[in-house]
């Protein structure tokens, strides 16, 4: 092999879930890498400055204000703004965007990304969904399937330390799991009475989650806090901090830069391959350019395209990997926020100890074990049980002393779920630059056009009256159904853009995640989703990019890159 | 720790913009919310004078007295209250608040002949009582829907709240996310260490807090 004459074997853009994966895999392959954070510096622990502050340390509670409001017009349209955790969304000023149709777009520019603020719902995707575009005739087919996946999901799931239950269900495969957190007792008591109906396809397990049970080198065990978002002490859940980056910068080969916002992948015309990344210093404006021989993108869904959109726009309009037409399409997210809940009338004599980081977790069953239904696709549910606290007295009659004393004590057990439904590709909902409006820093910002359309809206009178069927058949009294409503992009879980393919005509990635235009560049995060499944979608990221860096890693070796 | 409420103010402006206070020193931002109340109750919050503080400090007191554990008033939930009201609440329901707090004083006349803060615990109590029917009523009417099987609206009912519900919650909220309210009314363990998914409870058993 020659010797490099490139600054850094491997370049990643960004350090979120996929990012700190590519930088770990890489470097520990023998690759001196620059991981390039747009963000700044979040130090693990030194830079949790909220983690073990009490409700009462916060001026509003941790609720949010006017002013907050005002300053973040996305971020209020849902739970992410409170006074908790500000600073790890990312300033809506500074960083624009347009909305040709509503899209609620939570970001977090610092380093590790969203990875400090997860849900840490961690699922593998089964065939069922690898063949759904095939069986379907819809967008295109996966070019890989679960069998390609299984290995690089036990990889990842080993050393990011995943708690769940071993359960032989075969639209959700097991994995390489620590000892699950329990079921508590009044979701065991539904759990027991739901596996004995529909002839055994509905189930409710426990929440596979990226929180340790069992201690892993450098990050002790669960202490049962349930303040995740704001940073562990312990180290306990899965983040680029906690997990990935240490053993990164145990290898001596990486380089790590933050507030370095990637404006374009320079590319080389001659040699059909990317040359390296222009950096643009987020504080003072200069540029620099650094050469790699390859380019893992990993800047989140939107941003990754957003980047390869800018890049060789002399040789495709479009942007890198734009020559199937396909660069921008094919935009998903999960919709949720519809379900049903209810009160169990039992267990009046327990409670729990501790604040369990998950809930349960009910496996997708519609379109599947022989049902047939008018829609595609199918949807789980996350849910959880819980005594009422305080805040049922809000509504409650009552003022005075014995009100004040039983508003202390726990109310009876509550239950309720919400739905995750798969979105269906679709080449109408898209992402483009906005040639009018530019950020902070000069860039033209995203212009995103999504909507769901028929077979999500027909999905959802399953997605709540499923859940309300389920309640009432085990018992639960008071069911009610809800729909709280949805736009795309609430679900933070933004998948597809740049999609894997068969074929270049039609796609914008490979089987190896390689953008088909420049085979030195990897996109490994959501954006590559060829279809979304109704799972959680960061582990399969994590399996994603950890085969596509061994692959790249390989193929250098080989003199292939 | 001397700090003007020029600087709270600057300081909390700057948290709601996304920079300095988060990510400063976890002690700080503590006496800052502390300072921030004993402030309102000497000097006034927004709108409401240190007397308004009061009538609203008695206001919660008599929702949530004092029983075995500290009442509203201990942990300064009237401040609490102010604070909420001229940060959050929009300027419509900020004037529906203030306009109750005047129909809370006259209905004390009415019934007992004395405003609210001149009145015995008892008074007070039964004001709030009638009061308490009230708003729970008129709010049961504006949030009935007719089926389980219909999902509730997405938006709500744009009426405006009933003032007492707007007094109660704010009440209930500022109590027991207290550190009284979380520690003495309540049970808290910052970090519990382990999990029992069915742990024995008792009769009585306070509720543990949740974490921030």
């Amino acid at each position: 092999m020659q010797r490099p004459t490139e600054d850094f074997d491997a370049i990643v853009v960004g350090s979120g879930i996929s990012g700190g994966w590519a930088a770990k895999e890489l470097t520990e392959r023998g690759l001196r890498v620059l991981l390039l954070e747009r963000g700044k510096n979040v130090e693990h622990q030194k830079g949790y400055p909220n983690a073990r502050k009490g409700q009462w340390e916060y001026p509003h509670r941790a609720g949010r204000t006017r002013a907050m409001i005002d300053a973040y017009p996305v971020l209020q349209r849902d739970y992410p703004l409170n006074e908790k955790n500000l600073d790890w969304w990312v300033n809506e000023q500074e960083s624009p965007y347009s909305e040709i149709k509503r899209f609620d777009w939570y970001r977090g520019y610092h380093l590790g990304g969203r990875s400090l603020t997860w849900g840490r719902q961690s699922y593998r995707l089964s065939d069922l969904d690898f063949e759904a575009n095939s069986k379907e005739g819809l967008a295109v087919d996966w070019p890989i399937r679960y069998a390609d996946l299984a290995p690089w999901y036990d990889h990842v799931e080993t050393h990011a330390g995943i708690a769940g239950s071993i359960e032989r269900l075969p639209q959700l495969p097991d994995g390489q799991f620590q000892p699950a957190m329990a079921l508590n007792c009044a979701e065991e008591t539904i759990a027991g009475r739901l596996a004995k109906q529909f002839n055994g396809h509905r189930r409710i397990i426990p929440g596979r989650n990226a929180n340790l049970t069992r201690p892993l080198p450098g990050r002790g065990r669960c202490q049962y806090r349930n303040a995740c978002a704001l940073g562990c002490p312990s180290g306990s859940y899965f983040s680029t901090q906690a997990s990935t980056l240490p053993f990164a910068l145990a290898t001596g080969r990486l380089t790590l830069k933050t507030e370095a916002i990637v404006t374009d992948i320079v590319y080389d015309q001659d040699r059909r391959r990317a040359a390296g990344v222009r950096v643009l210093d987020a504080q003072s404006s200069a540029t620099t350019e650094y050469r790699a021989r390859v380019v893992f993108v990993c800047a989140s869904t939107l941003n990754s395209t957003w980047l390869l959109m800018r890049s060789a726009t002399d040789v495709w309009p479009g942007g890198l990997g734009s020559s199937s037409g396909e660069l921008g399409h094919n935009l998903m997210d999960h919709h949720f926020r519809c379900g049903a809940n209810g009160v169990i009338d039992e267990h009046h004599d327990r409670n729990v100890y501790g604040r369990r980081p998950t809930g349960f977790y009910i496996p997708r069953f519609r379109n599947f074990f022989g049902d047939k239904r008018d829609y595609l696709r199918g949807f789980g549910y996350q849910g959880s049980a819980s005594r009422q606290g305080w805040q049922r007295a809000v509504a409650e009659l009552g003022v005075g002393g014995a009100f004040k004393d039983a508003a202390a004590t726990p109310g009876p057990w509550q239950i309720g779920a919400t739905a995750f439904g798969e979105m269906l590709p679709n080449h109408a909902n898209r992402i483009s630059l906005d040639p009018a409006k530019t950020d902070k820093w000069g860039l033209p910002v995203l212009a995103i056009d999504c909507a769901t359309g028929e077979n999500e809206r027909l999905m959802r009178r399953d997605m709540m009256n499923d859940m309300a069927e389920m309640l009432e058949a085990t018992g639960v009294k008071n069911v009610r159904v809800f729909d709280n409503g949805y736009f795309p992009g609430m679900g933070i879980h933004e998948m597809g853009t740049a999609r894997m393919g068969r074929d270049p005509k039609t796609s914008v990635l490979n089987a190896h995640n390689q953008v088909w235009d420049a085979m030195n560049v990897f996109v490994t995060d959501g954006s590559c989703m060829t279809s979304a499944a109704c799972q959680n979608p960061s582990l399969t990221y994590m399996a994603l990019t950890a085969r596509a860096a061994a692959f790249a890693a390989d193929e250098l070796k080989r003199g292939n890159l | 720790m001397t700090i003007t409420r020029r600087e709270i103010i600057q300081q909390v402006t700057a948290l709601l913009g996304g920079a300095a206070l988060i990510g400063g020193d976890r002690l700080l931002a503590f006496a800052i919310d502390d300072e921030a109340l004993t402030q309102a109750m000497t000097e006034g919050v927004g709108r409401f004078t240190p007397a308004d503080v009061a009538l609203l400090d008695e206001i919660a007191e008599t929702i949530l007295p004092q029983t075995s554990t500290p009442g509203a008033k201990a942990a300064k939930t009237g401040a609490f209250m102010a604070l909420m009201v001229t940060d959050v609440y929009t300027p419509e329901s900020q004037q529906l608040f203030r306009d109750g707090m005047r129909s809370v004083d006259e209905a004390c006349r009415q019934a007992h002949g004395v405003p609210f803060l001149q009145a015995a615990p008892a008074q007070r109590l039964s004001v709030v009582e009638v009061l308490d029917r009230e708003q729970k009523a008129a709010m049961d009417a504006r949030l009935a829907r007719p089926s389980n099987r219909a999902p509730a609206p997405t938006s709500q009912n744009d009426d405006p709240a009933h003032y007492f519900r707007m007094m109660k919650e704010l009440a209930l909220l500022g109590y027991f996310t207290s550190e009284i309210g979380c520690t003495q009314a309540m049970r808290y363990i910052e970090s519990p260490g382990r999990y029992d998914p069915c742990a024995p409870h008792a009769p009585g058993d306070r509720s543990w807090a949740g974490h921030a």
